[in-house]
């Protein structure tokens, strides 16, 4: 049944499966949907989808297939015109429960019937037919819990689709930019566990070990228990064109800051130079080599910024933005020294990936940082490239081509 | 026709809530519930036994926790160390098999309710090493080459944090929940549960209140259910004023366990 819905459901990039799928045929023989097209909704949900970051690809999902009947067809627009809003019909409690009786295949087929015999017209009340405010299983706000509702960006009495088109789980979608919650959960995959602090816990495998030695008398080994020892570098792009992302960055970091424990932050201002800022007023800095020499390799970096910047401000001596701030080095040397003095880095972009792409400055900088966008699925990978740094991505010669062709004369034009 | 999960008098289900349970019963499989702390899912187990009136195992899992503790422990150190000793029966392994939660649960005479308890603690292996058993609620004891199989498929909910990933192949055989955050109907309800005699225009104060203290968004740690509920009580036996509550947060420590989400929520504190 409703083998439709499966592909729609991979289509949106929901991962199901056959067993999965199986098992849903499975509730739906037993007869648990109650024939009821909101029951099904929610129970398809639970047995489908296994994490809440899909529930909004799966809503979009649901309303597409089981609104399909009406996008299918050119006739809606006529429903359309023929429905007029009228007030809303009031039913005992027993006429409910009939209705409720309804069963969802059987209201498919019922509106196919109608709509193939053209009952739509200027339809009001009634019990068979597509209309308004009846009892009948198609049509807008009418009463009947199995209903299929047309038209109308709202119903009177919610159904299932009509959840599913208020897509209430938005937020926790993982292609959607973060929030803290969602952040922390994500960040504290790169925990790494080792061991730490006094001798308080039973090795079981060397007691049995030594014990064994000693012929059968006991001897108690202990060991230290296993803490987090994770430890991250956060630099990130404040000011100027980082403005709009101001708020998803400041989730970053409050979501590390309390996932974890060695957290250290520095800002810059589009490019990293000698300098780094210890506060985003940029009143106040350290040396960047200081910084190189102070934090050993075993530090994970995280750059957060949009990487968009003029070509300049990234290969040239005296590049900076900051007219009264002079660097005697190319701010693309200083990116490659931090990426060789910390193997795991990545960057974070705010922007999307099909944006960043395309600057100049963006594509150079990805080709020194693995750049993520800064959404779940970009954290996702970001973490696990900071947990697996590939040798370094780019030469030296690489990166003097890249100075050398801009300072081809041709180029000067920008 | 079996008796089905509806919620207790002091525990109120969704729809959505009871029907995952009702359907993850009738097929038998685990029900795994995630969603934020302090939305009950750790109480929806107590709740599901206290309301199908089902004896309620609780697996606690720490992060250190083996799958097979679960199934059973053969105590090799009390044997070994009772071996010093002439007076016990040290010849049947029998006697040092110990079942775990997941093996009284197969054990039992009638059907039990296990709650597997924030199962992301364990280790990532945890879950794949449960499959098999999860599945055909069957396991096998190597020591005494036994074989133990459910005699009852117990009603399983886990719950998880969602501090790590749970694995592709262990999801495939759950049913999965999300509890979503009362909304203020949902809460005014739950509060009512608690507070039956509370005053309608206290209580709308005070949730008015709560939901603007959540929607702080610099906050580390949001206050919860079980927050909101120590609050009222708190501002019930203070006798606190609903127009005081208008203007200020009384009894600001209740709600909020952090220094610094203190401080931000006093520099927030206006009123409306």
């Amino acid at each position: 049944m409703f083998t439709g819905f499966f592909f729609t459901l991979k289509r949106f990039g929901v991962p199901v499966s056959i067993n999965e799928w199986m098992t849903l045929q499975e509730a739906l023989k037993a007869g648990l949907t109650d024939a009821s097209l909101s029951v099904f909704y929610r129970l398809a949900r639970a047995i489908l989808v296994k994490n809440e970051s899909y529930y909004d690809r799966y809503d979009r999902a649901f309303a597409e297939y089981f609104k399909g009947i009406e996008s299918d067809d050119i006739l809606v627009d006529e429903i359309l015109k023929g429905l007029e809003e009228v007030d809303p019909l009031t039913l005992t409690e027993a006429e409910k429960r009939l209705l409720q009786a309804l069963p969802l295949e059987e209201v498919l087929e019922n509106f196919r019937k109608q709509w193939e015999e053209g009952h739509f017209k200027g339809h009001v009340g009634g019990d068979r037919a597509i209309g308004t405010g009846g009892r009948s299983t198609q049509g807008a706000f009418g009463y009947n819990p199995a209903g299929i509702r047309i038209g109308q960006g709202y119903g009177r009495h919610g159904s299932a689709i009509q959840i599913a088109e208020k897509r209430e789980f938005r937020n926790y979608s993982s292609d959607m930019i973060l929030d803290t919650r969602i952040l922390r959960v994500a960040l504290s995959k790169l925990r790494t566990l080792l061991p730490e602090g006094p001798f308080d816990e039973l090795d079981i495998d060397n007691t049995i070990d030594k014990t064994c030695r000693n012929a059968g008398d006991l001897e108690l080994v202990w060991k230290r228990s296993r803490k987090n020892k994770i430890k991250v570098l956060l630099v990130m792009d404040v000011g100027g064109s980082m403005e709009p992302y101001h708020w998803a960055v400041s989730k970053l970091f409050s979501a590390a800051k309390s996932q974890i424990k060695d957290l250290k932050h520095y800002y810059f201002h589009n490019c990293v130079y000698q300098d780094l800022w210890t506060d985003i007023e940029r009143s106040s800095s350290v040396p960047t080599s200081e910084v190189m020499s102070q934090y050993d390799k075993d530090y994970k970096v995280i750059y957060v910024g949009d990487a968009s910047m003029a070509p300049s401000e990234l290969l040239d001596v005296n590049g900076c933005i900051e007219y009264f701030y002079r660097n005697e080095e190319a701010g693309i040397w200083w990116l490659h020294k931090l990426m060789a003095r910390f193997p795991a880095s990545v960057w974070l972009n705010p922007m999307r990936r099909r944006i960043f792409e395309t600057s100049l400055s963006g594509r150079m900088i990805s080709k020194i940082f693995p750049m993520f966008e800064l959404t779940l699925d970009g954290l996702d990978e970001a973490i696990r490239a900071l947990l697996k740094p590939k040798r370094p991505r780019i030469t030296t010669e690489e990166i003097q081509s890249f100075i050398n062709r801009r300072n081809r004369p041709y180029q000067i034009m920008y | 026709m079996k008796k089905q999960f509806k919620g207790t008098e002091s525990y109120i289900a969704s729809d959505a809530l009871s029907e995952v349970v009702n359907a993850a019963t009738a097929l038998g499989r685990p029900l795994l519930v995630k969603g934020e702390p302090g939305t009950g899912k750790t109480l929806l187990a107590h709740a599901v036994a206290k309301d199908l009136g089902k004896r309620l195992l609780v697996w606690n899992v720490k992060s250190t926790t083996k799958a097979r503790d679960g199934l059973y422990i053969y105590d090799t150190v009390q044997r070994l160390h009772d071996s010093r000793f002439s007076d016990h029966d040290v010849s049947d392994i029998k006697n040092y098999i110990r079942m775990g939660k997941l093996g009284e649960a197969f054990t039992a005479d009638e059907q039990v309710v296990l709650l597997i308890d924030e199962i992301d603690k364990a280790d990532l292996e945890f879950p794949n090493d449960l499959l098999n058993e999860l599945d055909e609620m069957s396991f096998h004891i190597h020591e005494t080459d036994e074989t133990i199989s459910a005699r009852h498929r117990p009603i399983v909910i886990i719950t998880s944090n969602n501090e790590k990933e749970l694995p592709d192949a262990f999801l495939r055989r759950c049913l999965f929940h999300f509890i979503a955050f009362p909304d203020e109907q949902m809460m005014e309800r739950i509060v009512k549960v608690h507070h039956p005699d509370i005053e309608n225009k206290l209580l709308a104060e005070i949730i008015k209140k709560f939901y603007w203290v959540r929607s702080l968004d610099s906050l580390r740690k949001k206050p919860s259910t079980s927050e909101i509920i120590d609050w009222v009580s708190a501002l019930v036996s203070g006798g606190v004023d609903p127009r005081r509550i208008k203007k200020e947060v009384p009894f600001l420590g209740v709600l909020i366990k952090k220094e610094q989400d203190i401080d931000i929520v006093l520099a927030q504190a206006n009123p409306y």
